[in-house]
Parts: C-alpha cells; structure tokens; sequence
C-alpha cells in the first residue's frame, strides 16, 4: 500500500473525501499528476496556514524598510507580527531610513471599536509624520477594522493630501480568502496602482534587475545581490526584503525581473510585464546548481557574449571557493532523504540545495500555494475561480503608453524558451519531484506526523509549530522559516551554511539518543475500577 | 426582579410603548429601570421628562475607565431610573459591540439593585447582530415582548425576532411573553395579530389603539399616564401594565415559514 493511502484511510469518510485530492503521491505516468490548493481547510485539522494579515504585513509589505507600516487593529497583531519573519534590512547608505526595528499599531481599545476606529489611526500616523517623517506610509488592516468598517483608504487619501507622502491603505483582515495567499494578492494590487512607476530614477548601468518575491530572511537576499553585482548587473529594486519604496518607484524602468518566490509576487511580476514589458524569468537562488543554472539564464537572456563570459568567470570562481566544503558536507549527507514543510516555494527551491548535497526530498508540501506552484502556471485556464478567490480582487493593468517598452518579440521570447530560459513561466515544483514522492497541500501536524512515521526521512524542514514535536520524537527538523536563526541559505556562501548546519543537526540528534522515563517505567498506577467499594 | 426587553420593527413605537407602560407600573408602585439600547439614546426622554443624560458609552470614552453610575443614571417620573447606553454616529464602529459593552458595564457598576422590580431593556430594530441580542443572552432579559401592528412589515419583524428568541430560548431560559398590538388603525388588525400571535404559540396581550393624547403628551415630554392621567388611553396603558405583572404565559416561540406568514397575511385581506 502507499503511504499516501495509508495516511488517508486514518480519516473519516467526510474528511477523506476532502483531503484526498490535496495529497498527491506522483505517479509521473501519461496522465498528468494534479493537486487541489488554494481552498478552504477543514475546520479543527490543526493546518500550518496563516492569515490574510499575515500575508500582506508580515511577508509582501512589512520589509519595506524606509516605509512606516502601521497595524489598525488590537495590539496582538502588531506585537505578534514583529520581527518574527527575520526579514533583514539595514540602511543602504548614510542617512537612509530604516523602521523595520520598530512595530506600529493603533492599538485598538474597546471604545475605538464602538464608536470607530479612523480618527485614532490619523491620529497614530500625525505622531509618526511628526516623529519620523517617513516618505511612505502603508496601513494594514485587521480583522475588527472590516467588521466596524473603517475606511483605510479614505484615511489613506486624507494623510497622502495632507502630508504629500505616499499613503496606502490594504484591506487585508485576516478573515479573508483560506490562507495569507489573500494577502500577498492585496499586498501585490496596492504596491502596483501606487508605488511601481511612480519614480523615473533610471538604471545607471547596461542591464538592471529587479528581485521579486526575495524577502531577505537570513540575508539571503545579501547574498544574491552580491552575486549579481559581482557579474555587473544592477540590482534597482527589491521586492521586498532589504527593499525600499525609494528604489521601489523606479522599478519599472529595469530591464528583467527575476522570480524568486511565484507564489507570492506572481501578480506583480504578470501585470510589469503588460503595464512595461518587462520579462519575468524564474529562479532559484536556493543551491549551488539552480544559483548556476539562474545566472546562465540572466546572461542569456541579454544574449551578450562579454557578459555570459563573465558570468562564467564568476561561477567557476565562487565554486572554487566553496567546493571543498560542499565536497566534505556532501561526503556526510549524500544518501540522506528529507520532508519539507514550508511556504508556497520554499518546499521547491529547497529540493535542489538538497540535492547538490545527494539528498532527496521524498515530501514535499506547502502551506498556501495554488495549483501553477505544484504543476506549473500551464494549469491556471484550467483552474475554476470559486467564491473565496472571487473575493480578493483583481486588478487589470494596460500598456503604458510611454513606458511600455517591449524587449522581445513573441517569436524571440518562443526561442529563448526554446533555449531552456524559463520566461513568463513557471513549471512548479512537480518537475523537479520523482516518482513515489509525496506532495501535499495545505498539510497539517497529523499527515506531518504520519508521513515521517511511514516514510522514514531522516531531517524535516518545516516551522516553529511543529518543529519541537518532530524533533523531540527523535527526527532532526529545521526551521525553513527563520533558519533557525542561522543563514543566508541562498547563493553560494549560503548552500556551505546550509550543509554545515544540516550536518550539524543530523549527526547531533540528541533526542534520537535520548530515552524519556515513560518508555521504561509506567507514570501512572491504577487498580480495576469497582474492586474499592467491593 | 424581572427583566424585560422590548423588540419590534424600526419606528412601531418601541419606546413611547416601553415608557408608558413602565408609567404603568410605576403608577402601582413598581421600582423600575429602563435601559435605552438604541444609539440614538431616546429611551428614556418620555419618563425622564426630556432631560437629556450623558450616555454609557460616551462617558466611558471621556471618563476612561472612572465612571461614577450617578453620571449616566437619572431618575425620573414616579422613581423610574433611565440609563442610555448611546453608540456611534451612523455610518461608523459598530453599535453592536457598543451595547455589549455598555451593558458589561453597567453590571460592574452596579445599577442592578435588589429593590429593583423591573428592568426594561428597549432594544433598536431588529436583531440584527449578536450585539442587539445581548440583552436576551444568558442572565439578561428572561422575557421577552415585541411591539407589532397589522401591518405586513412589522409582522415580518415579529416573526424575525421570534427567530431569535427560539435560538437563544432552546438553551437559555429567554421566553417570549406576548406580543403588543401599538394599533395603525389597518382593517381587522385585532383579529390578525392575534392569529399571528396564535401561530408563533404565543398571546396578544393588549392590543393599544391608536390615540392622539400619546402624541400630545409626548410633545410635553412625558408619558400620558404623567401629563394627562385621566384620558382613556392613560387607561389602556394602566391595563397593559396589569397584564404584564399578571402575565404567566411564557413560550419559546415558534417561529413562522415565509410562506405560512404570507398565508396568514393573505387570509386577512392585508395582502389583497
């Protein structure tokens, strides 16, 4: 039997019916495998996702460091969603702002709630123009602030008149759509119908980039701008971790965008492309081989011999720099399989790392993908919107009529596919999956409990929910969230991390070594019940 | 103590009918308290001749948390006690959550006193939200009575508020009392509202006609029973209060299928 039908006959008739279309055991066969994502979660399954909330502040707009983002709504939301993310950020250069230390919120009392909450938020934002003048102000809104309907953005509107800043207001209450994936698409709506081409700052070298979906989560966003600078390429703007509203502005004036996380700034980078023409090419910066591979496709895509040379020159010596250590951790690791738990990317990207160390990854799940993240962005005329998709809204752009520039033509673009540059395209992560492994969406602590029970991994990367009782039942896990506070995982210097923490954590599994008191001696004592009183 | 809330249909006259029977009671010597559940806060004005308090929740947002109870409560004619738990200005927050809260408040502060014989709670509308059905939660009103005519709307809101009190009356002690006919004069209107009432297995338990004097005396401020207690529908305000302290019948309601209303609507030619 496979472990796929052995974790779902464990369920109810009712919830089998539901979960069996989100677990996928791939078959690679004629038929195409397929998933069911980005619906609603069975109440009471203890699932990973998290909120609208969550989605727009915490991931797509929080790490913009020179912009206040302040939280409308009860303190909890702005406390817990603070710093948490390990989004980094410092100052590019002398005097630029940076908030990404701070957490703003209106810190909404019971009177706010009676008697509305907009007058507290103008407040809250007068204080911060007055303390520190930030050029850009976003609002994220909470739960309560939707149910009192509060108008973010006609505060927004009166702060932008007022102060002639940039003001935004996202109304992401956390109870909208079924996971943060709402709020990426919120997040991604408000930062293209106000901050994408509002600067005309242009690039000051031969061929520019922007990062999207590359949130700085251990610096690794560091890492790759290292990289691609060494190569030459300017780096205009990040989306958005380390990133700026200033660099922001003008980040429809670069040549190519590259696509880190899909499933979180997909929007941006499909409405770029029509608004400016600009190219999206997918990467991933997770591994030595993808980082390689993603280089070759950049320097390809501009098609100048002088720059795919160099780039050449860049990779063979940052590999010369690293091979000896990735030779060592790969001589400790290779064989080894892995779980990974995470994100609505991360459980792709991660795959390839794993295996430049001779690792498999033979689970693979994620929290909040859609289905193009699974089986590749062919499948989204197939994909049927229901009510909780119709919800989120979305947002038509057209040609620019001065800043539509187009790179390639269609027949161009048909032959740089040709040559195996992933443009305006995604596969998904099923590709890089072989047969007999397991994918999941939306997974939960139950299926993480019995997939590593029944398929044996020997590490699990996944979050702080269910990191300690998966380690303590003697399997080595990691954070794929915060690096367990280690990192950058990205780039070259970040997969010799990566190894070395990985190596760490496996030939160190001190809970495998451990046994707890209760597995030799019974805790409890008891007689027959009824024999007392007898 | 008994504990009473009046719903009804927006405009039925809620509160003209809770003040004039709480003048009822008063007048037989009843201590009472009535508590304005309305944003608009005009509870009370009829019994408290006018005088306009400052509202619950508007003395928490100025006080903070220092709220004396003399400060929101003020006694009117014949001892009655009236308390606005007031709200937003239309449009903003949410005035659900602000009775909730006024309500929590008014608890800790103590206004429900042993000698009290009587509260009333005269609630906006519908029960359109958990916040308008705070006062027939758990250890609130016990009893309930809604204000109707023979007109089709208000009947439609009798038979939405039943809805209600069914929900809450399966598991809670919440059960509905009667309900009271506030008359528009409609053709047959007697003989309809008591079908109705016989359908959702409760009473009319008076059925008011419709008198000018309510209009004059609340011109004046006051209750009839206040400004011209020797009219005839000071009287009928007097037996409503008679057959509210007397009243023993106490239902979960079963509330009505569109269609069966509609039926009923039709029998009595409103619909024709």
């Amino acid at each position: 039997m496979k472990e796929r039908d052995i974790l779902l006959e464990k369920y109810s008739s009712r919830v089998f019916k539901n979960r069996k279309n989100h677990v996928t055991q791939l078959e690679l066969g004629e038929e195409p495998d397929t998933i069911t994502a980005n619906t609603r979660t069975i109440p009471g399954i203890v699932t990973e996702r998290g909120c609208c909330y969550a989605g727009c502040k915490g991931v797509v707009v929080g790490p913009m460091k020179d912009v206040v983002t302040i939280t409308h709504g009860p303190i909890g939301c702005a406390f817990y969603s603070w710093g948490t993310r390990r989004n980094k950020a410092k100052p590019s250069y002398e005097g630029e702002q940076n908030f990404i230390p701070y957490s703003f919120c209106t810190d909404m009392r019971p009177t706010d709630i009676v008697f509305g909450g907009e007058k507290k938020l103008e407040d809250g934002i007068d204080e911060i123009m007055q303390l520190f003048h930030p050029k850009c102000i976003f609002i994220c809104s909470t739960c309560p602030i939707g149910l009192i309907g509060d108008d973010v953005q006609a505060v927004a509107r009166r702060v932008e008149k007022k102060y002639g800043i940039t003001a935004i207001g996202f109304s992401c209450e956390g109870y909208k759509g079924v996971s943060q994936s709402a709020g990426h698409h919120i997040a991604n709506n408000g930062l293209m119908r106000q901050v994408i081409g509002v600067g005309d700052k242009k690039p000051k070298t031969k061929y520019s980039l922007n990062i999207l979906g590359e949130y700085n989560i251990g610096g690794d966003g560091w890492e790759q701008e290292r990289i691609l600078k060494r190569i030459g390429y300017e780096i205009v703007s990040v989306f958005t971790g380390d990133g700026s509203f200033e660099t922001m502005k003008n980040s429809h004036l670069a040549d190519l965008n590259l696509v880190m996380c899909h499933r979180s700034i997909n929007y941006v980078a499909q409405m770029m492309k029509t608004k400016y023409g600009i190219d999206w090419l997918k990467v991933n910066f997770i591994g030595v081989g993808a980082t390689c591979k993603s280089l070759r496709m950049i320097a390809q895509y501009f098609d100048d011999p002088e720059l795919i040379a160099r780039t050449e020159e860049v990779i063979a010596d940052e590999l010369s720099l690293i091979s000896d250590e990735i030779e060592y951790y790969k001589s400790k690791l290779k064989g080894k399989t892995a779980g990974i738990f995470v994100g609505g990317s991360r459980a792709h990207h991660y795959q390839l790392l794993l295996r430049d160390f001779g690792m498999e990854t033979i689970i693979a799940g994620y929290e909040f993908a859609h289905r193009d993240d699974f089986e590749g962005r062919d499948i989204i005329s197939q994909i049927k919107p229901d009510a909780d998709s119709k919800n989120i809204e979305e947002i038509t752009v057209s040609p620019d009529e001065n800043l539509y520039r187009e790179r390639y033509t269609a027949e161009e673009i048909e032959a740089l596919k040709a040559k195996g540059i992933e443009l305006d395209t995604y596969d998904g992560m099923f590709p890089d999956m072989e047969k007999g492994y397991v994918a999941v969406d939306d997974y939960n602590l139950f299926e993480t409990d019995e997939l590593i029970k029944s398929m044996k991994p020997d590490i699990f990367f996944s979050g702080i929910k269910d990191k300690y009782s998966i380690q303590k039942a003697g399997v080595v896990s990691r954070q794929m969230h915060s690096y367990d506070y280690s990192g950058p995982y990205a780039g070259f210097n970040g997969a010799v991390n990566f190894g070395r923490d990985i190596t760490m954590s496996i030939y160190t599994n001190a809970w495998a070594l451990t046994t707890p008191p209760w597995k030799v001696a019974p805790l409890l004592g008891g007689k027959i019940g009824g024999e007392a009183n007898a | 103590m008994r504990q009473v809330a009046i719903y009804g249909k927006g405009g039925i006259g809620k509160s003209t009918t809770t003040q004039n029977l709480t003048a009822g009671l008063a007048d037989m010597g009843k201590h009472i308290m009535i508590v304005g559940c309305d944003p608009k806060a005009d509870s009370t004005r009829l019994v408290l001749g006018g005088l306009a308090q400052k509202t619950v929740l508007d003395t928490l947002r100025d006080e903070g948390d220092d709220i004396e109870l003399d400060a929101v409560l003020k006694t009117g004619f014949k001892g009655i006690k009236g308390v606005e738990s007031g709200g937003p200005e239309p449009g903003v927050g949410c005035a659900g959550r602000g009775i909730i809260t006024s309500i929590n408040l008014l608890e800790q502060l103590g206004a429900y006193t042993d000698d009290l014989d009587y509260v009333f709670y005269d609630v906006l509308g519908d029960v359109v939200c958990g916040g308008f059905a705070m006062p027939i939660r758990e250890g609130k009103a016990q009893e309930i009575y809604i204000v109707c005519s023979g007109e089709m709307m208000a009947l439609y809101a009798a038979n939405n508020i039943s809805k209600g009190i069914a929900k809450y009356g399966k598991t809670g002690t919440v059960r509905l009392g009667g309900l009271i006919c506030n008359s528009r004069k409609v053709d047959r209107e007697y003989e309809l509202v008591e079908a109705v009432a016989k359908k959702l297995g409760t009473q009319l338990i008076h059925f008011v006609p419709r008198d000018n004097a309510v209009q004059k005396a609340e011109i004046h401020k006051k209750t009839v029973i206040d400004f011209s207690p020797e009219e005839i529908q000071a009287e009928e305000y007097r037996i409503l209060a008679k057959k509210i302290e007397e009243n023993k019948m106490f239902v979960v309601p079963t509330p009505m299928s569109i269609d069966e209303l509609e039926a009923i609507l039709m029998e009595y030619g409103i619909m024709d």
